[in-house]
């Protein structure tokens, strides 16, 4: 309270307050009006919002995880790895083929259990090489240039890994084999979750859990919440800091790799050298909603993105009679991007950076 | 002194000009030649999107043109035939930018593309001007063949396509689904590209005219993978047919995720050209047994044919659905090439630019795989009578078989019509081949 009458204070009246704080008011009222509206006119019912908002987290786990690594980066070295979704798209396409033969020698049907897990760490090994090769090879040499340099840097990384897997593997589409044991769901009552949905929500949890274990209580994790703290600092204390932030690209290129396998269960076509480019867009805007440099945030910021990505544009814009408004999917992500730069620049469950790093 | 520098440097130059100048064979074509000394190859380039999220079109199309200057050998008329390759990508600015560098080198006769309607539309009026010719593969957009700006036109002399304009492509989609299907009510679902909706557009108005109800027309980007939310709105009032003329993987998403989605079970769905793939019915699985797509009948033993040889020199199978369209559009180059070209008594090869574009107009009934091809005032060479309906069945899903069977073409429907003429033999072949692929 105090701090919306610190914002509305008229003494230090201007005009752009005033504009943000329009702004402001006018989302709000379109966001509720919108919403009141749909859910009024009964268009959907109950399972279909649940559908909706179920497959929004399973989207969001997999955009959570590729923020992960755009997060981790952030944090240790203040600098947007704009390749990360390149990473991605490595391990999703090279696992493809290892995928279809699991499925042509009928390993994948038999031991679905034993096939997955392995294909998870198999491209997780594929991005987790090529995260820390490019680190090496682009950014290492780049370290201490200005920030803008291994940015720009970043970004022609990217093409060259889409062209280096044009060149590799072709450019038409390819789909992930369907597994037979994960046809069907479990029903409760009128609501049902596939077993596919299920599964990524597992494997997704275990790989973060797994990573809240690492950052937290491990020695590693300790160096790299020390470096990400200050650098210098940390080097007088004996770690070594190359060392670090090689396992910081590895950990991130790991699970970017395994969120490609994820992905390529939950929604198996359309595995191709482009794949890693939305999503990379995506996660990144979803590591900055949640804060980025900071793990959980980018977490929450995956699962948010994913879920306001899937039921926005039904409950917010077909309430206000919007034509077209999956077209505006996007728009709606971006926006909350805009909106979260504007009124919340440090991110839902960031600290300021303000001060501290930027 | 400098000045007598650059003087006497100019009159190097005009006097190094002049004698060029005067040993050009007489060319009496309003718009200029293309004069090949002897020894010179003949040059053609392709302006396709060879980089970016559809480079698979533009490796589609250039697989058709490499394979029809393969087949000859790499010589027309006794010259070699050299392939000035531009990346056109599928935007405005990438069309502009590969057909500025086309009409830069004056030897270029003429090209292949662009693959996108708006890469074309920025194309065209720098090709034009050039006194070239284009032939696209893809670019259906109907305003690329309509000369009134007041509408939106963008035609100019020199357009040609071998791709079918949306319109008679979603026209015959609507026909089917009304009158063949029985469909009342249909929903569109386009992609943002001018293909997508240009069709989507087309096939909704005809079949509103016909008398049917468009419950929907919606639209997904580009990049989504996630397709609930649209079907669950569509799935809120299931229509008869759900249209969806857009290409892959936004298409497999959409048709193996509708099988997810409570409500749609029984709604019909329905592709165009630019998913009639064969990697579609591998890639969205069990979803697309049953579904119904416009395209053009490429089949029988050429296609056969091309596909072999497009093993052999490119590899794989093709990408997209347009590389038959970019073959007959080279080869249809070629002979107009060969028709025009004439040669000098000291071996020149003289070929008129607006006598080219007379010869392309000219074309009527050329066979190629795409059907037969007769060219339109303004460049539409695709006739639309080899469209077809083509539903894929076990065979495409499990067998690898490809093309699916046609189970449906306009001629079938004018059947019905009195008073039209038609041609009964064409038709009784094309449903003998449609019984036997569904045999095979």
């Amino acid at each position: 309270m105090t701090a919306l009458t610190k914002r509305l204070n008229f003494d230090n009246f201007n005009g752009v307050d005033l504009v943000i704080n329009v702004l402001r008011v006018v989302i709000i009222a379109l966001v509720i009006i919108g919403s009141t509206r749909t859910i009024i006119s009964g268009q959907y019912t109950a399972q279909q919002w649940v559908d909706l908002t179920i497959s929004g987290l399973a989207q969001g786990s997999i955009y959570a995880l590729i923020a992960l690594g755009y997060t981790l980066v952030y944090g240790i070295l203040l600098m947007i790895n704009f390749a990360h979704g390149e990473i991605y798209m490595a391990g999703a396409f090279t696992t493809y083929f290892l995928a279809a033969a699991f499925s042509r020698s009928d390993f994948l049907n038999n031991f679905p259990w034993l096939a997955i897990p392995l294909l998870l760490i198999f491209s997780g090994l594929v991005s987790m090489t090529l995260a820390v090769l490019l680190e090496r090879v682009a950014y290492r040499p780049l370290r201490g240039a200005p920030r803008l340099i291994p940015l720009i840097t970043a970004i022609g990384a990217s093409f060259f890994l889409q062209y280096t897997f044009r060149g590799l593997y072709g450019s038409s589409f390819k789909s992930y084999p369907n597994v037979d044991a994960l046809d069907g769901s479990f029903t409760f009552g009128v609501f049902s979750i596939s077993y596919t949905e299920v599964v990524v929500f597992v494997a997704t949890f275990i790989l973060m859990a797994g990573l809240y274990y690492l950052v937290e209580f491990t020695k590693l994790g300790k160096a790299m919440r020390a470096v990400s703290e200050n650098k210098e600092v940390s080097t007088l204390m004996g770690i070594d800091i190359d060392r670090v932030i090689v396992f910081t690209f590895a950990i991130g290129g790991f699970l970017a790799g395994a969120a490609g396998v994820i992905n390529g269960l939950y929604r198996p076509q359309g595995v191709n050298f482009f794949m890693g480019f939305i999503p990379g867009i995506k996660a990144f805007t979803a590591a900055v909603l949640g804060g980025i440099g900071n793990i959980v945030g980018a977490m929450v910021g995956g699962l948010f993105l994913g879920v306001i990505e899937a039921v926005g544009p039904n409950l917010i814009l077909d309430g206000l009679g919007i034509p077209g408004a999956n077209q505006l999917k996007d728009v709606i992500a971006f926006t909350m991007l805009v909106l979260i730069l504007i009124f919340r620049p440090q991110g839902i469950l960031g600290e300021r950076l303000a001060e501290k790093k930027a | 002194m400098r000045k007598v520098l650059i003087l006497s440097l100019l009159l190097g130059l005009v006097t190094a000009l002049v004698p060029a100048a005067m040993a050009q064979p007489e060319c009496d074509d309003a718009i200029g030649c293309v004069v090949l000394e002897e020894g010179d190859p003949i040059v053609i380039a392709s302006a396709l999107a060879s980089s970016g999220a559809v480079a698979f079109l533009g490796e589609d199309s250039g697989g058709g043109i490499e394979i029809a200057i393969e087949e000859r050998d790499g010589m027309l008329l006794d010259r070699e035939i050299e392939l000035v390759q531009e990346d056109s990508l599928c935007s405005a600015e990438g069309g502009q930018t590969a057909a500025q560098r086309i009409a830069a080198d004056e030897e270029i006769i003429g090209m292949i593309g662009t693959n996108c309607s708006s890469a074309a539309q920025a194309a065209l009026p720098i090709i034009s001007d050039a006194g070239m010719v284009m032939i696209s593969s893809s670019a259906t957009s109907p305003a690329l063949a309509n000369p009134n700006t007041d509408e939106g036109g963008a035609y100019l002399p020199g357009f040609y396509r071998t791709a079918h304009n949306d319109l008679t492509q979603g026209a015959i989609a609507a026909q089917h689904m009304f009158e063949e299907l029985g469909a009342t009510t249909l929903a569109t679902i386009h992609d943002g590209s001018p293909y997508a909706d240009g069709l989507q557009i087309v096939a909704s108005d005809t079949f509103a005219e016909m008398g049917g109800e468009v419950t929907f027309q919606g639209a997904v980007n580009i990049g989504d993978t996630d397709m609930s939310a649209i079907l669950t709105e569509i799935a809120s009032n299931p229509p008869d047919v759900l249209y969806f003329p857009i290409f892959e993987p936004e298409g497999n998403f959409i048709a193996a995720q509708s099988a997810d989605t409570p409500g749609l079970e029984d709604t019909t769905l329905y592709g165009a050209d630019g998913i009639l793939i064969d990697s579609f019915p591998e890639n969205t699985g069990d979803a697309s047994l049953g579904m119904y797509f416009s395209g053009p009948v490429v089949s029988g033993e050429e296609y056969q044919a091309f596909l072999t040889q497009w093993e052999e020199v490119i590899g794989g199978v093709p990408p997209a659905g347009f590389h038959a369209h970019a073959y007959d559009g080279t080869r249809m180059l070629f002979m107009a090439i060969e028709e025009v070209a004439t040669e000098g008594e000291d071996g020149t090869l003289v070929i008129g630019r607006q006598a080219l574009r007379d010869a392309l107009t000219a074309i009527e009934g050329f066979e190629g795989l795409t059907g037969s091809l007769t060219c339109s005032e303004f460049g539409d060479c695709a006739t639309g009578e080899a469209l077809g309906v083509f539903q894929i069945t076990e065979a495409e899903l499990n067998d690898g078989n490809w093309p699916p069977p046609v189970v449906w073409t306009p001629r079938d429907s004018m059947d019905d019509m009195e008073g039209e003429e038609m041609d009964m033999e064409a038709t009784e072949e094309m449903e003998m081949e449609a019984t036997e692929e569904s045999d095979g």
